[in-house]
Formats: structure tokens, C-alpha cells, sequence
């Protein structure tokens, strides 16, 4: 199975993060990076559907600036056999429909059995990548997928839902899903894995290579920090101290959610 | 999972590839996710995490700097820095695999037959067999030219007597390097645990390296077959060579026991607050103590990266590894005492890393060619003059 995974370089998580000039994005200078945590799941997954099927390819594809050269790194140290790069220095300026546009064109080339990725990204955490990529391919898609397996011609996949409700369902490949973090044990790169990812193939493509036009019908206007506000209500029950219990009741069953 | 932030004060990342990074990086979030939940418990049961040895092996951290036989091939600041990483944990880890690569995979690549190789090296590489260096006696440590074990050989045999001590895995170990007086000068032999006339026997009492087994072996009588002699080491060279190596990685392993302690006190004196509510790190003399702390691990991590560099060129002589080895040692320790003092009452507790670090560097500082001893090789190579006697 040729198996292509989608997966961003995030900043670390727990980093300090402040919001750069303009307030259009945060600060990268001081940052440090690593894979998107969901990515790094659907990676492994990957990995395991070849190593279970004892062949395959499995391709890292990765759309963002130069400084994601490490992160595809660690994919091919990790396993991956070859990694594609679009290289796009300005991400913040492409909404969803235009990352999947880019990601789409890469994949179409490649023409896999399989497409994975995480189920959102931890910084911009739109959710719908994987989902707009699929639709742009015209294949099937499944997302916050728990477990796989391949049947023949198909690939049997146990979705979450919600409250503890899981969907199992087949698919006819190709398709693409996105996968749920924590459904497979991370593998860590191994030193030999390091070093023989210096001899894999990296394939560095630009947005009018794939032939995509520039531009988003989305844009960002404005990052900021969460502010907190404080806010008292008093319940006025007048002579009636069983209304307002009445009202604090309802606030913290429906509002706060705490009873 | 707390991840360990690095403790780079002067962009000293920047000497580095990004391969060099990667490494440190994937040996990092083991140490973070395997070696630091656990090793507190390790430390004070006296016992050794023998469950990661797979995964050690697995990742290629045994024999990670040598060349064949299913080795990663790295360069020799790519080892340190997995070295300074696995010490980070703990010495006692690193103590083992320091040995593993350095004093037994080593003298088999350099000196073994290829019989020996082939035998021992993937199964040493993989962590399936473990194998002990059996160099310091009870009587000669600093001296081992003074040894008094003996080889004799019988027919086609070598009959081995005598006591070695003070030896990292002995008890554990599958396979041990031998040192032992012949006819011939001292010779290096490959032993199998479970030979005739070998038993070894586990130093118990330490209260330093507690997560790390030490051992005496004992020969009584032990035959071994001619083909055990290692046919490429003859003299005292031979062993001295391997530890020059294991000193290598000591003198980058102790920067991570170092960096931990470090960043341990600095993170504590920023939260802890004393004297108006202020945090203890607004005092002067804390500061002092944190300033002397980084100034000390940065010169160390410059020492290591550039006697790395030395290696990688084939320019690193035994002289300079004393320097490492005892400058590095020595900072380390202090370090750990300082950040000790930094916590108070909390330093001397087990849920802080800094006792144990603490202890174990007692332990680095005179193993592996004490701090003196170093002193005496650099003092040697300054005057031309040897004061060893």
C-alpha cells in the first residue's frame, strides 16, 4: 500500500507564545518546533499498516516553511521512506481551503492507496484540512479514527464519537482519514533511523510548481491572547430566597455545568 | 511528562548539526518518558532498570560511536551528547551503557578475532547479551599495572587466576573482558559467564550508584579456550585505550547530571518565595551560586564539544581526555551541591533529582582514573615530568 501522511511542524508544545507585530501571528523567533501531536499518531499508524503488510511505501508530506526541513527529518528518521516538501514560508496567509489545495495537488501526483493525517493541527486547530483535501481529491473520508485495518481492496476503521460511542466502518480505498492521537504507542527515531534519513529523498515543490494560485478567501485579521474577564451576577429573589436558589441552580446545571 | 528544556546559555546549539540535534533530541524524550519516572524507585531499591535495555538497544545506544556489526555509526559528538542525555537520567545508566560500548563492544572491535566479533558484537549492540571489563583488582586500582592476575597457558587453554572488583555489570553480565598477567605481558581475554572456575559475586552497600550493579569476579582455575585470547591487545595499552573512550563519555555524560541539578535549582528559586514574599532567586548570593552554576556547565559543554570535534579528527590524545574527565567530573559535582544547598531541606529529598546526582558523582569522580590521577597525566604532559610514583 502506498500510504501518504500529512503532517505540520507546530510549535513545541508548552511554549511561551506571544503575539508578533501587526497581531496577525505570534512571535516565532524564539520558538521551537516539532510535529503536530495528532500527525505523529497517524506517522506511526502508517509505519504499522507497512509493517504489517510487509510492503509499501510510506510518504511524509509536509506543507510549511524551511524550518519544517526538521520535522520531515525526524519523519524519515522515524520510517518514512521519502518526503515531499511544499515549501510555503507564509502559512499564516492561507486559510484551510487553500492548505487542502496544496496538499491536494501533492497528493494527486502521487496517486497513493491511502492518505492519513492528524485530526486537526495544534496551533491553528481548524479541524478540516483532512476533510477539504479529501473532498478536492473526490475520495472517501473518515475522521478521529481509533484503529485501522486493511481488508482487501477496503480498510476497516473504528471511529470516536460521542460519550463514549465508537462507529466501526469500511471504506473503499483510496481514502483518507484522520486519526486521533494517543491510538498507537510512538516509536522513538532510532540513531541508525537518524543517520539513514540523510540519504532519503526529499522532494522540495513551491505552490506554482503544483500549479495551485496563490490567494484564500479567508483571512486572518487578528490573533490575541485569551482575556479574562470577571463577571458578578447577583440573584435578586427579593422576599424570596427559594427564586433565586431557583436561578443559581439553573446557572450552574446549564451554564457552568458543575452540577 | 515534564520535557527537560536544555540548558544552552551562550547559543551553544549553534556548534551543533542538525543531526546532532536529532540525536540528542531522540535520546532526550527517552530519558524524559522511560528513565525519569522510574528512577528515583531504581535508585533507592538498588536495582538496575534492566527492562530498558531492549529499547536501549533498539535505538543504538550501545556501541553507538563504532562502526560495523549493526552500530549507528555515530560521530563522537553525536555519542556525547547521548551520552550527556542518558546521564541526565542517571550515572548509573549511563554507567552501563558507557561500558557496554566503550569497554566491552570496543576492545572486541578493535582487538577481537573475527570469530569474537561476530559472536558478541550484534547480540552486545542489541542488548540481548550484556557484557563487564574486569581491569581494577582489589589491591591494584590506580596502578593496574601492578595486576596480579595470571594467565598460564596449559596445551591449547589459558588457566585464569585471580579477583577483579569493582565491576559495572559483572554480576549481570553474559560475557566479560578479562585483563590478566601472561608470560607475554598483560593480555586481554573474552570469558562467557558460566565458564568453570568464574563466579562473580554483587558489591552490596553503595550509597552512590545505586541503580547500577558492581560485582567482583572471581577465576579460580577458569579454562578458557586459546581462541578467548583478544589477538590484538597485548600490553597495558590495550585497556588504558578503552578507558579512554569510557572517559570520553563520562566527561559529556556528567554535563547532563550537571544540566539537571542546574535547571532543577534554577526553576525552584524562581517559585520559591522567602524573606517578603519575594522568590529566594531575587537574593543575591542565590544568584551568585546560579551564575557560577551555568558559567561552569557552559565551559564544560565547550570543553566536550571541542575534544569531540578532536576525536572525530583522530586529534584527541588520552592527555586531553584526562582534562575532560577531570574538569567535567569536578564542575558537576560541584553543581549538584550547590543546587542541593539551593533547595534546602527539599535537596536532600528523593522527589528532586540533586542527592542522587549528588551521590553518583562521588562515585565519577574517582572511577575511571581518579581526579589525581588525571591531574598527575596533565601534569606529566605540562613538565614531561611522570609524579605517579
Amino acid at each position: 500500500m502506498k500510504i501518504i501522511v500529512a503532517i505540520k511542524q507546530v510549535p513545541t508544545r508548552d511554549s511561551q507564545l506571544n503575539v508578533a507585530d501587526g497581531g496577525k501571528w505570534i512571535e516565532e523567533d524564539d520558538l521551537t518546533f516539532e510535529i503536530n501531536e495528532p500527525d505523529a499518531y497517524a506517522l506511526e499508524e502508517a509505519l504499522q499498516l507497512k509493517e504489517r503488510d510487509g510492503e509499501g511505501e510510506v510518504i511524509a508530506l509536509c506543507l510549511g516553511p524551511s524550518r519544517a526541513t526538521q520535522t520531515i527529518r525526524e519523519a524519515l528518521a522515524k520510517g518514512a521512506d521519502r518526503a515531499i516538501h511544499i515549501e510555503e514560508e507564509q502559512l499564516e496567509g492561507l486559510d484551510t481551503l487553500g492548505i487542502a489545495k496544496l496538499l491536494a495537488a501533492a497528493v494527486k501526483a502521487e496517486n497513493p492507496d491511502l492518505i492519513l493525517t492528524g485530526l486537526q493541527s495544534d496551533d491553528f486547530g481548524y479541524g478540516q484540512t483532512g476533510v477539504v483535501m479529501a473532498e478536492l481529491l473526490g475520495i472517501p473520508h473518515a475522521t478521529i479514527i481509533m484503529q485501522v485495518e486493511k481488508q482487501g481492496n477496503a480498510i476497516k476503521v473504528k471511529r470516536e464519537l460521542e460519550d463514549g460511542w465508537f462507529q466501526n466502518m469500511t471504506i473503499p480505498l483510496p481514502a483518507l482519514l484522520t486519526i486521533q492521537s494517543g491510538i498507537n504507542k510512538l516509536r522513538y527515531a532510532t540513531l541508525m533511523g537518524i543517520k539513514k534519513a540523510k540519504t532519503k529523498e526529499i522532494k522540495t515543490v513551491t505552490a506554482s510548481d503544483l500549479g495551485v494560485p496563490q490567494g484564500a478567501s479567508a483571512t486572518l485579521d487578528k490573533v490575541y491572547m485569551p482575556q479574562r474577564t470577571k463577571q458578578a451576577v447577583i440573584f435578586q429573589g427579593g422576599d424570596d430566597p427559594a427564586k433565586a436558589a431557583a436561578q443559581l441552580v439553573e446557572k450552574l446545571k446549564f451554564e457552568v455545568r458543575v452540577i | 511528562m515534564a520535557r527537560f528544556p536544555g540548558v544552552d546559555y551562550l547559543l551553544i546549539d549553534s556548534l551543533l548539526s542538525e543531526q546532532e540535534k536529532m540525536v540528542r533530541q531522540t535520546a532526550r524524550q527517552f530519558v524524559d518518558e522511560q528513565v525519569v519516572p522510574i528512577i528515583k524507585d531504581h535508585f533507592r531499591e538498588g536495582t538496575f532498570p534492566k527492562h530498558l535495555i531492549p529499547e536501549m538497544g533498539r535505538m543504538g545506544f550501545f556501541g553507538a560511536n563504532l562502526t560495523g556489526y549493526g552500530c549507528a555509526e555515530m560521530s563522537n559528538v553525536e555519542y556525547g551528547l547521548l551520552m550527556q542525555e542518558i546521564e541526565r537520567g542517571d550515572s548509573g545508566l549511563r554507567s552501563f551503557v558507557s561500558v557496554q560500548g566503550a569497554l566491552v563492544m570496543y576492545p572486541l572491535l578493535t582487538y577481537g578475532s573475527e570469530e569474537q566479533k561476530s559472536k558478541w558484537l550484534p547480540k552486545l549492540q542489541s542488548g540481548e547479551a550484556i557484557g563487564c571489563f574486569g581491569l581494577t583488582e582489589p589491591m591494584f586500582g590506580s596502578n593496574p599495572a601492578g595486576m596480579l592476575t595470571r594467565a598460564v597457558k596449559d596445551g591449547d587453554s589459558w588457566i585464569l587466576n585471580g579477583e577483579k572488583t569493582w565491576i559495572t555489570n559483572g554480576s549481570v553480565a553474559d560475557v566479560a573482558i578479562v585483563w590478566a598477567r601472561t608470560e607475554d605481558g598483560i593480555r586481554g581475554f573474552v570469558v562467557e559467564a558460566g565458564t568453570p572456575g568464574f563466579s562473580t559475586s554483587v558489591l552490596h552497600g553503595k550509597l552512590s550508584m545505586r541503580a547500577s550493579v558492581t560485582s567482583s569476579l572471581a577465576f579460580t582455575d577458569c579454562r578458557v579456550p586459546g581462541s578467548a585470547m583478544l589477538p590484538g591487545a597485548k600490553g597495558l595499552k590495550a585497556p588504558l585505550s578503552c578507558l579512554s573512550q569510557a572517559r570520553f563519555g563520562i566527561g559529556w555524560g556528567v554535563i547532563g547530571a550537571a544540566m539537571d541539578c542546574y535547571e532543577t535549582a534554577r526553576q525552584y528559586t524562581v517559585t520559591r518565595k522567602q524573606f517578603d514574599d519575594k522568590p529566594i532567586a531575587a537574593h543575591q548570593l542565590v544568584q551568585l551560586k546560579l551564575a557560577d552554576m551555568i558559567t561552569e556547565i557552559t565551559k564544560a559543554q565547550l570543553l566536550a564539544i571541542h575534544c569531540g570535534r578532536l576525536k572525530d579528527e583522530g586529534k584527541l590524545d588520552p592527555a586531553h581526555i584526562s582534562m575532560l574527565k577531570r574538569n567535567n567530573v569536578a564542575i558537576a559535582l560541584d553543581v549538584a551541591r550547590a543546587s542541593r544547598d539551593l533547595l534546602g531541606g527539599n535537596g536532600i529529598m528523593e522527589e528532586y533529582p540533586l542527592m542522587r546526582h549528588l551521590c553518583n558523582l562521588e562515585t565519577v569522580k574517582t572511577y575511571e582514573g581518579t581526579d589525581h590521577i588525571h591531574a598527575l597525566v596533565i601534569g606529566e604532559r605540562v613538565t614531561g615530568v611522570p609524579a605517579y610514583k
